[in-house]
């Protein structure tokens, strides 16, 4: 199964190198992996930021059917009682790598006794992403994940995002799928260090960039040492919110002030 | 009350780790030496039969109470082994057979049960987990056979507390009261004389009491400690320990 994405500047030339995923192109390009980067593109928002105590995962909702059961949609998952992912792309795609993940969890807890490190698993998905660029007859994963959780032994929170490329690196904040270079700038002017409902704040903040603000627009999952992934319901996401666009308009009244004494 | 549909979802586990003991295997041929690799000079489980696993199910709970010696031939290895697993927030394991096999097949059903709590988001049912077990050491049996015995207690909210028999040969009962080994003779004939459904916390942690002191004064090479666990609504967790010979060194939690 290959992707068949119409190139805006496939030229004949170009076309020839994009139907396999084990031919390059002549300049250096794997398209069948950039064409999967361009689905993670057009995937729902998600973003993630690391605080100091907390790590916070979020990711928008398109706008449910109506007569969905819209708790049979979890965009956000645990992989162990102490890691947790969230994706942008395909998710048909994501099950399989989630349940490969999960099972990955397992199996080095049985090995070792130990449970895995973020690096660890991170490192696990990655690879096992690259392993589809470099087989013939499959197409790349068409997703991006960020993988969160606390690493067993130091207890120090970690934030990794893996690509369809198989590349995986570790961030402060990150965000991927629809508008994620918005979301980033965002986060890079705006990031600093912080922890509990801050970082939660933070997250949210980023992503009501470009999702239209509401509780059911945005799924928040949090994540602690102690309580491990809690998923924030509606209500408590809507309140945020709140205190998010309270503080704004606080901001705008207090830059017009000064204008208007002087 | 577990549904036929879980049931079989039990057996649509993927296998996370292939049974990692290195078993001698008898050639393959068309003989009746084919098939089940116990050892056939061995009665089976008979150096093992020493370790005693017993447990009863009580109003609202169920108990499982085992030895803690760890035992090579006349050594002992030490006598704070514990042989109770807790299987998951609302489970219990007691195990006992091989000592490798023990640890091996019941950390693999640990896992596999996890994963399943992971995969699907609610944890398995009791009943399921019993059955997966013990389709586990059925798929086993006729290969590469475990030696465990086990006796898994659960609490489930709609059925309450449930306590199932796991043979090493995969037999599988539900039962209120079950034991294994040499202890099982007292234990099960105590639980016989004394046992009635319903019964509670104090009276059942009494029998347990009675049932170890038969084994301790009748046995011959009686184990000296045993651990009791209990799984009810609030979950599962160590109750007590039953200490004879305190060594140096072992901590009674």
């Amino acid at each position: 199964m290959l992707f068949v994405v119409a190139t805006k500047h496939g030229t004949k030339q170009m076309a020839r190198y994009d139907r396999a995923i084990t031919v390059f192109s002549p300049d250096g390009h794997l398209f069948q992996v950039e064409y999967a980067l361009e689905a993670v593109r057009k995937g729902n928002a998600a973003v993630g930021v690391r605080g100091t105590d907390t790590i916070v995962l979020g990711v928008e909702k398109k706008s449910t059917p109506k007569l969905q059961d819209s708790r049979s949609v979890r965009k956000i998952v645990s992989l162990d009682t102490h890691i947790a992912l969230a994706c942008a792309g395909l998710k048909a795609d994501a099950r399989v790598l989630i349940n490969r993940a999960r099972i990955e969890c397992q199996s080095h807890r049985l090995t070792v006794e130990d449970p895995v490190t973020v690096e660890y698993i991170t490192r696990y998905i990655a690879g096992l992403q690259q392993k589809y660029t470099q087989s013939g007859g499959v197409r790349p994963f068409g997703l991006s994940t960020l993988i969160v959780g606390f690493d067993p032994d130091t207890g120090v929170p970690a934030l990794y995002q893996t690509d369809p490329s198989g590349t995986f690196s570790a961030w402060k904040a990150n965000a991927t799928g629809r508008n994620s270079n918005s979301m980033r700038e965002f986060l890079e002017k705006n990031y600093k260090e912080t922890s509990g409902q801050e970082t939660v704040k933070l997250a949210i903040r980023a992503l009501l960039e470009v999702v239209e603000s509401g509780g059911k627009n945005i799924e928040i999952a949090v994540m602690t040492k102690e309580h491990g992934l809690r998923q924030l319901e509606e209500a408590e996401i809507d309140a945020i919110v709140a205190e998010i666009e309270a503080e704004k308009a606080a901001a705008e009244a207090a830059k017009k002030a000064p204008s208007r004494d002087t | 009350m577990c549904s036929k549909s879980q049931r079989s979802v039990a057996f649509r586990f993927h296998r996370i780790l292939r049974r990692t003991t290195n078993r001698p295997c008898f050639p393959r041929l068309r003989s009746s030496f084919d098939t089940a690799a116990f050892f056939p000079d061995r009665r089976e489980g008979s150096k093992k039969e020493m370790e005693c696993v017993f447990g009863l199910v009580g109003d609202g709970f169920a108990l499982v109470a085992a030895d803690t010696s760890a035992v090579h031939s006349i050594l002992v290895h030490k006598s704070n082994e514990d042989k109770v697993m807790i299987l998951d927030s609302h489970k219990l394991l007691g195990a006992s057979g091989e000592a490798g096999d023990r640890v091996q097949f019941t950390e693999y059903i640990q896992k596999n049960v996890h994963l399943y709590e992971f995969r699907n988001g609610i944890p398995l049912a009791t009943a399921a987990a019993a059955n997966f077990t013990r389709g586990e050491l059925a798929l086993a049996l006729r290969k590469n056979p475990y030696s465990v015995n086990i006796l898994l207690a659960g609490y489930d909210k709609d059925v309450g507390a449930s306590l199932y028999y796991i043979d090493y040969i995969a037999t599988l009962h539900k039962v209120d009261k079950g034991a294994f080994g040499y202890g099982s003779y007292f234990a099960l004939s105590m639980m016989d004389r004394h046992y009635h459904s319903g019964m509670s916390l104090e009276e059942a942690v009494d029998l347990v009491d009675k049932c170890i002191i038969e084994i301790r004064s009748r046995l011959v090479v009686a184990p000296p400690n045993f651990v009791i666990k209990i799984v009810d609504k609030d979950g599962a967790r160590e109750y007590a320990w039953r200490e004879s010979i305190k060594d140096a060194g072992v901590s009674a939690a």
